[in-house]
């Protein structure tokens, strides 16, 4: 199976200037805010619609080229699309809405094959129902059938997840890892919801307005975003404005000044003085036990109170003000009955570590607070 | 009973709705999905028969179809012979006062189905003659039948626009309902009403069948 290949541009409806590649067998998926146009890409990789400019391929197939005046139609790429709303033929069985995408094969293989397929999204013995007898995640594996019916050298997975309950969409994710072994084509995951990209996707790209910021793993994405603004996105709360005040690059540390103190962060090749952002992830900031106060030995201490504590399930979430700097509210979460356990309430004095292997600097951008 | 004209009138009413169903399939589904200049005059111009007075399109109608007519006249040249007080004249009169009956159903029909459906289906490897012979004709035949059976009972009823264009010539322009009229005019009150109880009872035959196929459509699509 080749690579899908992608380069779009656009002003209108929704502007686009992105392009990426998403080699086979490869989960990308596209993340952003509503508007970012991650449906309008995963719609013009199928045809659905027409970007001005831009070029679509997998391998030697050129879907779409407007350089060459190519625009292959939807029927004729073969890709696989499940939709957020699954679109199923609701006059048709779930055997019958599989093999309406089985026309490459002879008459006589179709019903063999949907049974096959059925069978792969654990479907059987349902293949007489209709999809208003289906529940929503039994519609989604129908869904993921048909798409895959089509032998298709593409998958498009638009917010597949969106429309069922919590328990249900958790199941969904397994069978899709598992499924996900057999699959040897690009899969191209459209999600608004993170958690989901990084639990699925092999590689993250992270829109806005159009255009892709960053593309990495989920691990480079969530810890070492390349921007203020793409740590915004991808919902990293601690982003601050520091100073560069040295390097140590055999230890691999840079060290920050920052509202009054310095940092010891993860080393990263800035001009001394230079101002920068940086971001620390929720998991690299570790609270100290309240009964067993420092002793200096703790990494890039800090001391605060908390201004904010909100206990939602088995988490949580704190929001700390700095000492001497009430304007630059750092935010935590710790299981709760590590709260419990530390006497965590409003207004309670604490202190926490941030660890240098988890500050990140980035180019400085707008201060975020 | 004039059974003469009764089946002049299934006659007239087959043959309107066997050639009005491609055009409003046609029609229906290109102002159900597509956007372009003039839609809403296009529509307008579906809807007017319904509005019009029937004496006035079929006195338009008798004026367009007239031997000095370019239409007159192109039909005169293609198939020989006029077009007025003909029964085919009568056919063409009778496809343009039932376009809104057959379009406007049919259009409904097509925008009630979800734009992923038909996006899912291309997406399935289907051209979009299959989509539609598969996909989007099977989900709109409730509202593609009742556009027929109002059209066919519509013609059934049609006067105003029949006399005008028509005339009443037995056995090619006399329909039913202009020969309740004439039974009436020659007082024979029987016929008049063997044949206004038959009218009856087929329209409400047509209404009953229109509401259950209408509830067919929302089921459909659930």
């Amino acid at each position: 199976m080749p690579d899908l290949k992608v380069e779009l541009r656009q002003d209108r409806p929704i502007p686009l200037d992105t392009a990426f590649t998403c080699a086979p067998g490869e989960i990308l998926a596209l993340v952003g805010p509503s508007g970012s146009g991650k449906s309008t890409i995963l719609r013009a990789i199928a045809g659905l619609n027409r970007p001005a400019q831009g070029r679509v391929s997998v391998g030697d197939d050129v879907w779409f080229d407007t350089t060459a005046g190519v625009s292959v139609p939807p029927y004729r790429r073969a890709a696989g699309f499940v939709f957020q709303s699954y679109a199923l033929f609701p006059h048709m069985t779930a055997e019958a809405n599989i093999a309406a995408a089985l026309d490459h094969l002879p008459a006589a293989e179709r019903r063999a094959r949907a049974h096959e397929l059925l069978a792969m999204v654990h479907l059987d013995g349902l293949e007489a129902r209709r999809p208003a007898e289906l529940s929503g995640g039994q519609q989604q594996r129908v869904a993921v059938a048909r798409a895959l019916a089509r032998d298709p050298k593409v998958l498009l997975l638009d917010e597949p997840f969106s429309a069922v309950d919590r328990a249900t969409r958790k199941r969904l994710y397994r069978e899709i890892a598992e499924l996900r072994r057999s699959l040897d084509m690009p899969v191209i995951l459209v999600t608004h919801d993170l958690d989901e990209a990084v639990m699925l996707g092999d590689r993250i790209a992270v829109l806005h307005r159009g255009r892709v910021l960053q593309t990495g793993t989920p691990e480079e994405i969530t810890n070492r975003p390349v921007s203020p603004e793409v740590a915004r996105l991808v919902d990293l709360r601690n982003v601050f404005e520091g100073t560069v005040a040295g390097h140590d690059e055999t230890a691999g540390h840079s060290e920050i000044d920052w509202a009054g103190r310095r940092l010891v962060a993860a080393y990263r090749a800035f001009d001394v003085g230079a101002a920068v952002s940086w971001v620390v992830p929720d998991g690299f900031v570790v609270l100290h036990r309240r009964d067993r106060p420092s002793r200096g030995e703790h990494e890039n201490p800090v001391s605060g109170v908390v201004a904010g504590l909100l206990v939602i399930g088995q988490t949580a979430h704190v929001t700390m003000n700095i000492d001497g700097s009430e304007d630059l509210p750092l935010q935590f979460s710790v299981p709760a009955h590590v709260a419990r356990r530390n006497g965590l309430s409003e207004e309670a004095a604490i202190s926490v570590s941030l660890l240098a292997e988890g500050i990140h600097l980035m180019p400085s951008g707008d201060p975020a607070g | 009973m004039d059974w003469i004209a009764f089946w002049l009138s299934l006659r007239l009413g087959f043959f309107t709705v066997l050639l009005l169903l491609p055009v409003g399939i046609v029609v229906g589904r290109l102002l159900a999905y597509r956007q372009f200049p003039g839609k809403g005059i296009a529509e307008a111009l579906v809807a007017l028969p319904l509005v019009l007075p029937p004496t006035v399109l079929g006195y338009y109608l008798l004026v367009s179809f007239g031997a000095a007519s370019p239409v007159g006249k192109i039909w005169d040249a293609v198939f020989g012979g006029q077009l007025v007080f003909t029964f085919e004249g009568l056919l063409v009169a009778s496809m343009i006062v039932n376009l809104p009956f057959a379009i406007q159903p049919m259009q409904r029909a097509f925008e009630a189905i979800p734009v992923e459906v038909r996006e899912a289906a291309a997406c399935s490897g289907m051209s979009p003659l299959k989509a539609l012979g598969r996909i989007e004709i099977p989900l709109a035949w409730p509202g593609i039948a009742t556009a027929m059976v109002l059209s066919f009972a519509h013609t059934l009823g049609e006067f105003g626009v029949v006399l005008m264009v028509g005339g009443a010539i037995p056995g090619e322009t006399r329909t039913i309902a202009i020969a309740i009229y004439d039974r009436v005019q020659a007082f024979d009150e029987q016929s008049a009403a063997q044949m206004s109880a038959l009218l009856l009872a087929l329209s409400l035959g047509t209404i009953a069948l229109t509401i259950g196929l209408s509830r067919r459509v929302g089921r459909r699509l659930s």
